[in-house]
Protein backbone atom coordinates (compact mmCIF):
# COMPACT_ATOMS: atom_id res chain seq x y z
CA UNK A 1 0.00 0.00 0.00
CA UNK A 2 0.93 3.60 -0.28
CA UNK A 3 1.94 5.25 2.89
CA UNK A 4 2.53 8.91 2.39
CA UNK A 5 5.84 9.83 0.80
CA UNK A 6 6.95 6.22 0.50
CA UNK A 7 7.36 6.36 -3.26
CA UNK A 8 10.84 5.66 -4.54
CA UNK A 9 12.33 8.69 -6.22
CA UNK A 10 12.83 7.04 -9.58
CA UNK A 11 11.57 8.54 -12.82
CA UNK A 12 7.83 9.13 -12.70
CA UNK A 13 5.68 7.57 -15.35
CA UNK A 14 4.93 9.95 -18.16
CA UNK A 15 1.86 9.41 -20.26
CA UNK A 16 2.11 5.64 -20.00
CA UNK A 17 0.17 3.37 -17.69
CA UNK A 18 -0.11 3.52 -13.94
CA UNK A 19 3.22 2.23 -12.81
CA UNK A 20 2.71 3.31 -9.27
CA UNK A 21 -0.40 1.23 -8.76
CA UNK A 22 1.11 -1.84 -10.38
CA UNK A 23 3.21 -2.21 -7.29
CA UNK A 24 0.13 -2.61 -5.13
CA UNK A 25 -0.17 -5.90 -3.30
CA UNK A 26 -3.87 -6.39 -3.96
CA UNK A 27 -5.47 -5.68 -7.35
CA UNK A 28 -6.63 -2.13 -7.97
CA UNK A 29 -10.07 -1.20 -6.66
CA UNK A 30 -10.66 1.08 -9.63
CA UNK A 31 -9.14 0.40 -13.04
CA UNK A 32 -9.58 2.57 -16.09
CA UNK A 33 -8.11 1.22 -19.30
CA UNK A 34 -8.07 2.88 -22.68
CA UNK A 35 -10.93 5.25 -21.78
CA UNK A 36 -11.95 7.69 -24.49
CA UNK A 37 -14.70 10.24 -24.53
CA UNK A 38 -15.75 12.96 -26.94
CA UNK A 39 -18.04 15.93 -26.48
CA UNK A 40 -18.96 16.44 -30.10
CA UNK A 41 -15.67 17.07 -31.88
CA UNK A 42 -13.83 17.69 -28.61
CA UNK A 43 -11.76 14.72 -27.43
CA UNK A 44 -12.11 15.20 -23.65
CA UNK A 45 -10.61 11.91 -22.47
CA UNK A 46 -7.76 10.41 -24.46
CA UNK A 47 -6.74 6.80 -23.86
CA UNK A 48 -6.89 7.12 -20.08
CA UNK A 49 -5.23 4.31 -18.14
CA UNK A 50 -5.42 4.66 -14.39
CA UNK A 51 -5.35 2.17 -11.53
CA UNK A 52 -6.34 3.15 -8.03
CA UNK A 53 -5.34 0.90 -5.17
CA UNK A 54 -7.41 0.28 -2.09
CA UNK A 55 -6.78 2.99 0.49
CA UNK A 56 -5.01 5.20 -1.99
CA UNK A 57 -5.67 8.93 -2.24
CA UNK A 58 -5.29 10.04 -5.85
CA UNK A 59 -5.37 13.77 -6.47
CA UNK A 60 -6.14 14.82 -10.03
CA UNK A 61 -4.95 18.27 -10.98
CA UNK A 62 -4.62 20.18 -14.19
CA UNK A 63 -5.85 23.27 -16.02
CA UNK A 64 -9.55 23.92 -16.65
CA UNK A 65 -10.96 21.84 -19.45
CA UNK A 66 -8.30 19.18 -19.07
CA UNK A 67 -10.92 16.48 -18.45
CA UNK A 68 -10.34 15.99 -14.71
CA UNK A 69 -13.99 16.35 -13.73
CA UNK A 70 -15.15 14.23 -16.64
CA UNK A 71 -12.74 11.49 -15.60
CA UNK A 72 -13.97 11.63 -12.02
CA UNK A 73 -17.63 11.56 -13.06
CA UNK A 74 -17.05 8.71 -15.49
CA UNK A 75 -16.06 6.43 -12.60
CA UNK A 76 -19.63 6.88 -11.34
CA UNK A 77 -21.01 6.80 -14.87
CA UNK A 78 -22.47 10.27 -14.47
CA UNK A 79 -20.58 10.64 -17.75
CA UNK A 80 -20.72 7.86 -20.29
CA UNK A 81 -17.56 6.85 -22.11
CA UNK A 82 -17.09 6.13 -25.81
CA UNK A 83 -14.54 3.34 -25.55
CA UNK A 84 -12.30 1.60 -23.06
CA UNK A 85 -13.37 0.12 -19.76
CA UNK A 86 -13.82 1.18 -16.16
CA UNK A 87 -13.82 -1.50 -13.48
CA UNK A 88 -14.65 -1.42 -9.80
CA UNK A 89 -13.18 -4.28 -7.79
CA UNK A 90 -12.54 -6.25 -10.98
CA UNK A 91 -16.01 -6.01 -12.49
CA UNK A 92 -16.94 -3.52 -15.20
CA UNK A 93 -19.21 -0.59 -14.33
CA UNK A 94 -22.75 -1.60 -15.40
CA UNK A 95 -24.26 0.40 -18.23
CA UNK A 96 -27.73 1.02 -16.83
CA UNK A 97 -30.59 -0.10 -14.61
CA UNK A 98 -30.49 -1.56 -11.13
CA UNK A 99 -26.97 -2.87 -11.45
CA UNK A 100 -25.73 0.62 -12.26
CA UNK A 101 -27.66 1.94 -9.24
CA UNK A 102 -25.97 -0.70 -7.08
CA UNK A 103 -22.57 0.34 -8.46
CA UNK A 104 -23.27 3.97 -7.64
CA UNK A 105 -24.29 3.03 -4.11
CA UNK A 106 -20.77 1.67 -3.65
CA UNK A 107 -19.07 4.75 -5.07
CA UNK A 108 -19.53 7.96 -3.12
CA UNK A 109 -19.61 11.28 -4.91
CA UNK A 110 -19.08 14.75 -3.51
CA UNK A 111 -19.94 17.57 -5.89
CA UNK A 112 -18.60 21.07 -6.32
CA UNK A 113 -22.08 22.52 -5.69
CA UNK A 114 -22.87 20.17 -2.75
CA UNK A 115 -26.23 19.12 -4.29
CA UNK A 116 -27.87 18.41 -0.95
CA UNK A 117 -31.53 17.51 -1.37
CA UNK A 118 -33.08 20.94 -0.93
CA UNK A 119 -36.43 19.73 0.46
CA UNK A 120 -34.95 17.41 3.08
CA UNK A 121 -33.35 18.19 6.40
CA UNK A 122 -29.66 17.58 6.92
CA UNK A 123 -30.43 14.35 8.79
CA UNK A 124 -32.83 13.15 6.07
CA UNK A 125 -30.21 13.89 3.44
CA UNK A 126 -27.89 11.45 5.15
CA UNK A 127 -30.47 8.76 5.93
CA UNK A 128 -32.17 8.67 2.52
CA UNK A 129 -29.66 6.34 0.89
CA UNK A 130 -29.23 3.93 3.82
CA UNK A 131 -33.03 3.60 4.23
CA UNK A 132 -34.03 3.27 0.57
CA UNK A 133 -30.97 1.67 -0.97
CA UNK A 134 -29.32 -0.25 1.89
CA UNK A 135 -32.70 -1.15 3.45
CA UNK A 136 -31.50 0.01 6.85
CA UNK A 137 -34.15 0.51 9.54
CA UNK A 138 -34.91 4.23 9.96
CA UNK A 139 -33.80 4.18 13.58
CA UNK A 140 -30.48 2.56 12.76
CA UNK A 141 -29.97 4.88 9.77
CA UNK A 142 -30.63 7.93 11.95
CA UNK A 143 -28.21 6.79 14.63
CA UNK A 144 -25.52 6.14 12.05
CA UNK A 145 -26.24 9.47 10.33
CA UNK A 146 -25.94 11.39 13.61
CA UNK A 147 -22.63 9.70 14.25
CA UNK A 148 -21.36 10.75 10.82
CA UNK A 149 -22.69 14.28 11.17
CA UNK A 150 -20.89 14.58 14.52
CA UNK A 151 -17.77 13.25 12.91
CA UNK A 152 -17.79 15.96 10.23
CA UNK A 153 -18.74 18.56 12.84
CA UNK A 154 -22.30 19.45 11.85
CA UNK A 155 -24.28 17.34 14.33
CA UNK A 156 -25.94 20.48 15.70
CA UNK A 157 -27.43 21.28 12.29
CA UNK A 158 -29.23 17.93 11.84
CA UNK A 159 -32.76 19.33 11.82
CA UNK A 160 -32.04 22.29 9.53
CA UNK A 161 -32.62 22.52 5.81
CA UNK A 162 -29.53 22.70 3.59
CA UNK A 163 -30.17 26.32 2.59
CA UNK A 164 -29.84 27.35 6.25
CA UNK A 165 -26.24 26.12 6.36
CA UNK A 166 -23.03 27.73 5.19
CA UNK A 167 -21.31 26.32 2.13
CA UNK A 168 -18.66 24.63 4.23
CA UNK A 169 -21.28 23.01 6.44
CA UNK A 170 -23.27 21.88 3.40
CA UNK A 171 -20.24 20.26 1.86
CA UNK A 172 -19.47 18.43 5.10
CA UNK A 173 -23.05 17.16 5.15
CA UNK A 174 -22.55 16.01 1.57
CA UNK A 175 -19.48 14.08 2.67
CA UNK A 176 -21.47 12.50 5.51
CA UNK A 177 -24.20 11.58 3.03
CA UNK A 178 -21.65 9.77 0.89
CA UNK A 179 -20.04 8.05 3.87
CA UNK A 180 -23.42 6.77 5.08
CA UNK A 181 -23.45 4.43 2.08
CA UNK A 182 -20.18 2.82 3.18
CA UNK A 183 -18.64 3.45 -0.21
CA UNK A 184 -15.64 1.51 -1.47
CA UNK A 185 -14.35 4.63 -3.19
CA UNK A 186 -15.13 8.28 -2.60
CA UNK A 187 -15.00 10.68 -5.54
CA UNK A 188 -14.57 14.42 -4.97
CA UNK A 189 -15.27 16.71 -7.90
CA UNK A 190 -13.70 20.06 -6.97
CA UNK A 191 -15.23 19.92 -3.48
CA UNK A 192 -13.93 23.31 -2.35
CA UNK A 193 -14.18 25.34 -5.56
CA UNK A 194 -17.60 26.80 -4.72
CA UNK A 195 -16.67 27.71 -1.15
CA UNK A 196 -15.79 31.04 0.38
CA UNK A 197 -12.07 31.02 1.22
CA UNK A 198 -12.58 30.86 4.98
CA UNK A 199 -14.60 27.64 4.62
CA UNK A 200 -12.18 25.75 2.45
CA UNK A 201 -10.12 24.43 5.33
CA UNK A 202 -12.99 22.98 7.35
CA UNK A 203 -13.82 20.78 4.34
CA UNK A 204 -10.21 19.91 3.58
CA UNK A 205 -9.70 18.93 7.23
CA UNK A 206 -12.55 16.43 7.01
CA UNK A 207 -11.09 15.06 3.78
CA UNK A 208 -7.63 14.76 5.28
CA UNK A 209 -9.06 12.86 8.22
CA UNK A 210 -10.78 10.46 5.83
CA UNK A 211 -7.55 9.96 3.94
CA UNK A 212 -5.82 9.24 7.23
CA UNK A 213 -8.47 6.63 8.02
CA UNK A 214 -7.59 4.77 4.85
CA UNK A 215 -10.54 5.75 2.63
CA UNK A 216 -9.89 5.25 -1.06
CA UNK A 217 -10.31 8.68 -2.60
CA UNK A 218 -10.16 10.30 -6.02
CA UNK A 219 -9.97 14.04 -5.57
CA UNK A 220 -10.21 16.57 -8.37
CA UNK A 221 -9.01 19.82 -6.87
CA UNK A 222 -7.06 23.02 -7.23
CA UNK A 223 -5.92 22.83 -3.61
CA UNK A 224 -2.23 22.06 -4.01
CA UNK A 225 -1.74 22.14 -0.25
CA UNK A 226 -4.19 19.28 0.15
CA UNK A 227 -2.53 17.36 -2.68
CA UNK A 228 0.84 17.62 -0.91
CA UNK A 229 -0.48 16.89 2.54
CA UNK A 230 -3.01 14.13 1.99
CA UNK A 231 -2.34 12.74 -1.48
CA UNK A 232 -0.58 9.47 -2.13
CA UNK A 233 -0.29 10.21 -5.81
CA UNK A 234 -0.77 13.24 -8.01
CA UNK A 235 -2.17 12.70 -11.49
CA UNK A 236 -1.60 15.67 -13.76
CA UNK A 237 -3.97 15.98 -16.70
CA UNK A 238 -3.91 18.35 -19.66
CA UNK A 239 -5.98 18.37 -22.83
CA UNK A 240 -7.79 15.16 -21.92
CA UNK A 241 -4.72 13.04 -21.28
CA UNK A 242 -2.75 11.99 -18.23
CA UNK A 243 0.52 13.81 -18.76
CA UNK A 244 2.34 12.90 -15.61
CA UNK A 245 1.80 11.07 -12.35
CA UNK A 246 3.97 10.77 -9.29
CA UNK A 247 4.00 11.09 -5.55
CA UNK A 248 3.18 14.66 -4.42
CA UNK A 249 6.71 15.46 -3.28
CA UNK A 250 8.16 14.21 -6.51
CA UNK A 251 5.61 15.97 -8.66
CA UNK A 252 5.78 19.35 -6.99
CA UNK A 253 9.56 19.36 -6.45
CA UNK A 254 10.58 17.85 -9.71
CA UNK A 255 7.93 17.88 -12.44
CA UNK A 256 9.11 15.94 -15.48
CA UNK A 257 7.17 17.55 -18.31
CA UNK A 258 7.11 21.09 -19.68
CA UNK A 259 3.32 21.05 -19.44
CA UNK A 260 3.40 20.33 -15.72
CA UNK A 261 6.21 22.82 -15.07
CA UNK A 262 4.24 25.46 -16.95
CA UNK A 263 1.09 24.68 -14.94
CA UNK A 264 2.92 24.73 -11.61
CA UNK A 265 4.72 27.97 -12.43
CA UNK A 266 1.36 29.61 -13.05
CA UNK A 267 -0.33 28.49 -9.85
CA UNK A 268 2.57 28.55 -7.40
CA UNK A 269 3.83 31.99 -8.28
CA UNK A 270 1.99 33.85 -5.52
CA UNK B 1 -81.68 38.30 -8.33
CA UNK B 2 -85.15 36.82 -8.19
CA UNK B 3 -84.28 34.57 -11.07
CA UNK B 4 -81.41 33.04 -9.15
CA UNK B 5 -83.34 32.72 -5.90
CA UNK B 6 -86.40 31.24 -7.61
CA UNK B 7 -84.32 28.70 -9.50
CA UNK B 8 -81.80 28.05 -6.77
CA UNK B 9 -82.49 24.31 -6.87
CA UNK B 10 -81.62 24.14 -10.51
CA UNK B 11 -78.46 26.20 -10.03
CA UNK B 12 -77.41 24.01 -7.09
CA UNK B 13 -77.98 20.83 -9.06
CA UNK B 14 -76.07 22.20 -12.03
CA UNK B 15 -73.25 23.29 -9.78
CA UNK B 16 -73.01 19.85 -8.17
CA UNK B 17 -73.00 18.23 -11.60
CA UNK B 18 -70.11 20.48 -12.64
CA UNK B 19 -68.27 19.59 -9.44
CA UNK B 20 -68.85 15.93 -10.26
CA UNK B 21 -67.46 16.25 -13.79
CA UNK B 22 -64.45 18.18 -12.51
CA UNK B 23 -63.80 15.75 -9.68
CA UNK B 24 -63.78 12.66 -11.88
CA UNK B 25 -61.83 14.41 -14.63
CA UNK B 26 -59.19 15.52 -12.11
CA UNK B 27 -59.09 12.03 -10.63
CA UNK B 28 -58.04 10.82 -14.07
CA UNK B 29 -55.98 13.78 -15.24
CA UNK B 30 -53.65 14.10 -12.22
CA UNK B 31 -52.25 10.54 -12.10
CA UNK B 32 -52.19 10.32 -15.89
CA UNK B 33 -50.38 13.65 -16.08
CA UNK B 34 -47.81 12.46 -13.53
CA UNK B 35 -47.28 9.24 -15.52
CA UNK B 36 -46.90 11.21 -18.75
CA UNK B 37 -44.41 13.59 -17.14
CA UNK B 38 -42.44 10.62 -15.76
CA UNK B 39 -42.41 9.10 -19.25
CA UNK B 40 -41.24 12.36 -20.79
CA UNK B 41 -38.23 12.67 -18.48
CA UNK B 42 -37.42 8.94 -18.32
CA UNK B 43 -34.16 7.54 -19.67
CA UNK B 44 -36.15 5.18 -21.96
CA UNK B 45 -36.42 6.69 -25.48
CA UNK B 46 -39.64 4.79 -26.27
CA UNK B 47 -41.42 6.18 -23.19
CA UNK B 48 -40.13 9.66 -23.93
CA UNK B 49 -41.54 9.64 -27.45
CA UNK B 50 -44.80 8.06 -26.27
CA UNK B 51 -45.30 10.85 -23.72
CA UNK B 52 -44.26 13.48 -26.24
CA UNK B 53 -46.68 12.21 -28.87
CA UNK B 54 -49.56 12.10 -26.40
CA UNK B 55 -48.97 15.65 -25.28
CA UNK B 56 -48.51 16.93 -28.83
CA UNK B 57 -51.77 15.35 -30.01
CA UNK B 58 -53.92 16.44 -27.09
CA UNK B 59 -52.42 19.91 -26.88
CA UNK B 60 -52.95 20.65 -30.54
CA UNK B 61 -56.45 19.18 -30.67
CA UNK B 62 -59.39 21.36 -29.58
CA UNK B 63 -61.30 19.86 -26.67
CA UNK B 64 -64.46 19.88 -28.76
CA UNK B 65 -62.81 17.59 -31.28
CA UNK B 66 -61.57 15.28 -28.54
CA UNK B 67 -65.10 15.07 -27.14
CA UNK B 68 -66.59 14.43 -30.59
CA UNK B 69 -64.05 11.68 -31.05
CA UNK B 70 -65.00 10.14 -27.71
CA UNK B 71 -68.74 10.34 -28.23
CA UNK B 72 -69.03 9.51 -31.92
CA UNK B 73 -65.72 7.94 -32.89
CA UNK B 74 -65.43 5.37 -30.13
CA UNK B 75 -68.95 3.88 -30.55
CA UNK B 76 -68.05 3.20 -34.19
CA UNK B 77 -65.32 0.84 -33.03
CA UNK B 78 -67.67 -0.76 -30.55
CA UNK B 79 -66.82 1.18 -27.40
CA UNK B 80 -70.05 2.32 -25.83
CA UNK B 81 -70.80 4.38 -22.77
CA UNK B 82 -72.82 7.26 -21.43
CA UNK B 83 -72.17 10.81 -22.58
CA UNK B 84 -71.26 11.64 -19.01
CA UNK B 85 -68.37 9.19 -18.95
CA UNK B 86 -67.28 9.89 -22.50
CA UNK B 87 -67.23 13.60 -21.76
CA UNK B 88 -65.50 13.27 -18.41
CA UNK B 89 -62.88 10.82 -19.68
CA UNK B 90 -62.29 13.01 -22.73
CA UNK B 91 -61.73 16.00 -20.45
CA UNK B 92 -59.39 13.93 -18.28
CA UNK B 93 -57.32 12.74 -21.26
CA UNK B 94 -57.17 16.28 -22.63
CA UNK B 95 -56.26 17.91 -19.31
CA UNK B 96 -53.62 15.27 -18.51
CA UNK B 97 -51.38 16.75 -21.20
CA UNK B 98 -51.55 20.16 -19.51
CA UNK B 99 -50.92 18.62 -16.09
CA UNK B 100 -47.95 16.79 -17.64
CA UNK B 101 -46.46 19.96 -19.06
CA UNK B 102 -47.00 21.87 -15.81
CA UNK B 103 -45.15 19.10 -13.97
CA UNK B 104 -42.43 18.86 -16.56
CA UNK B 105 -41.73 22.56 -16.27
CA UNK B 106 -41.37 21.96 -12.54
CA UNK B 107 -39.09 18.98 -13.09
CA UNK B 108 -36.92 21.04 -15.42
CA UNK B 109 -36.71 23.73 -12.75
CA UNK B 110 -35.10 21.26 -10.31
CA UNK B 111 -31.34 21.71 -10.67
CA UNK B 112 -29.63 18.85 -12.52
CA UNK B 113 -27.35 18.33 -9.54
CA UNK B 114 -30.28 17.07 -7.45
CA UNK B 115 -30.83 14.18 -9.85
CA UNK B 116 -27.10 13.48 -10.04
CA UNK B 117 -26.84 13.39 -6.26
CA UNK B 118 -29.85 11.08 -6.07
CA UNK B 119 -28.34 8.70 -8.60
CA UNK B 120 -24.97 8.90 -6.87
CA UNK B 121 -26.31 7.40 -3.66
CA UNK B 122 -27.68 4.50 -5.68
CA UNK B 123 -31.34 5.47 -6.01
CA UNK B 124 -33.01 3.99 -9.09
CA UNK B 125 -34.65 6.28 -11.65
CA UNK B 126 -38.13 5.76 -10.15
CA UNK B 127 -36.89 6.24 -6.59
CA UNK B 128 -34.98 9.42 -7.38
CA UNK B 129 -38.06 10.71 -9.17
CA UNK B 130 -40.31 9.88 -6.20
CA UNK B 131 -38.05 10.88 -3.36
CA UNK B 132 -36.02 13.75 -4.74
CA UNK B 133 -37.23 15.21 -8.03
CA UNK B 134 -41.04 15.15 -7.85
CA UNK B 135 -41.38 16.56 -4.32
CA UNK B 136 -39.35 19.57 -5.45
CA UNK B 137 -40.93 19.71 -8.91
CA UNK B 138 -44.45 19.69 -7.47
CA UNK B 139 -43.68 22.83 -5.53
CA UNK B 140 -42.51 24.81 -8.51
CA UNK B 141 -45.28 23.27 -10.64
CA UNK B 142 -48.00 24.61 -8.41
CA UNK B 143 -48.63 27.89 -10.28
CA UNK B 144 -48.91 26.25 -13.74
CA UNK B 145 -50.75 23.35 -12.12
CA UNK B 146 -53.28 25.79 -10.66
CA UNK B 147 -53.82 27.09 -14.18
CA UNK B 148 -54.29 23.58 -15.56
CA UNK B 149 -56.89 22.80 -12.87
CA UNK B 150 -58.76 26.05 -13.45
CA UNK B 151 -58.79 25.37 -17.19
CA UNK B 152 -60.18 21.94 -16.47
CA UNK B 153 -62.99 23.46 -14.44
CA UNK B 154 -63.83 25.92 -17.17
CA UNK B 155 -63.61 23.26 -19.85
CA UNK B 156 -66.20 21.22 -17.96
CA UNK B 157 -68.71 23.66 -19.48
CA UNK B 158 -67.82 22.31 -22.92
CA UNK B 159 -68.39 18.78 -21.63
CA UNK B 160 -71.76 19.96 -20.31
CA UNK B 161 -72.75 21.75 -23.49
CA UNK B 162 -71.75 18.70 -25.39
CA UNK B 163 -74.65 16.56 -24.32
CA UNK B 164 -74.00 15.57 -20.76
CA UNK B 165 -76.32 18.33 -19.73
CA UNK B 166 -77.51 19.31 -16.28
CA UNK B 167 -74.22 20.96 -15.41
CA UNK B 168 -73.92 24.57 -14.32
CA UNK B 169 -73.53 25.91 -17.85
CA UNK B 170 -76.48 23.88 -19.13
CA UNK B 171 -78.63 25.57 -16.48
CA UNK B 172 -78.33 28.77 -18.49
CA UNK B 173 -79.59 27.03 -21.57
CA UNK B 174 -82.50 25.44 -19.73
CA UNK B 175 -83.61 28.68 -18.11
CA UNK B 176 -83.23 30.98 -21.12
CA UNK B 177 -84.15 28.76 -24.05
CA UNK B 178 -86.70 26.46 -22.48
CA UNK B 179 -88.30 28.74 -19.91
CA UNK B 180 -87.75 32.04 -21.67
CA UNK B 181 -86.04 33.87 -18.82
CA UNK B 182 -83.78 36.79 -19.75
CA UNK B 183 -80.15 35.89 -20.22
CA UNK B 184 -78.42 38.53 -18.14
CA UNK B 185 -79.51 37.47 -14.64
CA UNK B 186 -79.25 33.79 -15.49
CA UNK B 187 -75.71 34.09 -16.79
CA UNK B 188 -74.78 36.20 -13.77
CA UNK B 189 -75.86 33.28 -11.63
CA UNK B 190 -73.82 30.88 -13.74
CA UNK B 191 -70.73 33.08 -13.47
CA UNK B 192 -71.20 33.27 -9.71
CA UNK B 193 -71.35 29.48 -9.63
CA UNK B 194 -68.03 29.11 -11.46
CA UNK B 195 -66.42 31.76 -9.26
CA UNK B 196 -67.58 29.79 -6.25
CA UNK B 197 -65.64 26.82 -7.59
CA UNK B 198 -62.53 28.48 -9.00
CA UNK B 199 -61.82 31.06 -6.29
CA UNK B 200 -61.49 28.66 -3.34
CA UNK B 201 -59.34 26.29 -5.38
CA UNK B 202 -57.04 29.10 -6.47
CA UNK B 203 -56.88 30.28 -2.86
CA UNK B 204 -56.13 26.81 -1.47
CA UNK B 205 -53.41 26.18 -4.05
CA UNK B 206 -51.70 29.50 -3.40
CA UNK B 207 -51.83 28.74 0.33
CA UNK B 208 -50.14 25.40 -0.32
CA UNK B 209 -47.65 27.22 -2.48
CA UNK B 210 -46.51 29.51 0.31
CA UNK B 211 -46.49 26.60 2.79
CA UNK B 212 -44.26 24.33 0.78
CA UNK B 213 -41.99 26.90 -0.83
CA UNK B 214 -38.47 25.56 -0.54
CA UNK B 215 -35.41 27.46 0.40
CA UNK B 216 -32.59 27.41 -2.10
Amino acid sequence: MFSKGAEPADTPTVGVGPRVAEKAVAGPIVRLSGVNKHFGSLHVLKEIDLDIAEGEVVVIIGPSGSGKSTLCRAINRLETIDSGSIELGGSPVPVEGNRLAAHRADVGMVFQSFNLFAHKTVLENVTLGPIHVRKCSPAKARAQAMELLERVGVGAQATKLPAQLSGGQQQRVAIARSLAMNPRVLLFDEPTSALDPEMVNEVLDVMSALAQDGMTMVVVTHEMGFAKRAGDRVVFMADGAIVEQASPTEFFDNPQTDRARDFLSKILVH
Amino acid sequence: MDVIVDNFDLFAQGWLRTVQICFYALLGALPLGILLAAARVSPVPFLRSLGGTWVTIFMSCPLTVVLFFMAFGLPEIGIKGSYFWFGTIGLALYSASFVCEALRSGINAVPAGQAEAARSIGLSFMRSLNLVILPQALRSSLPPMTNAIIYLIKNSAIVGAFGVGQDLFAVADTLTAARGLSALPVLTGVIAGYLLLVLPIGRILSLIETKVAILR
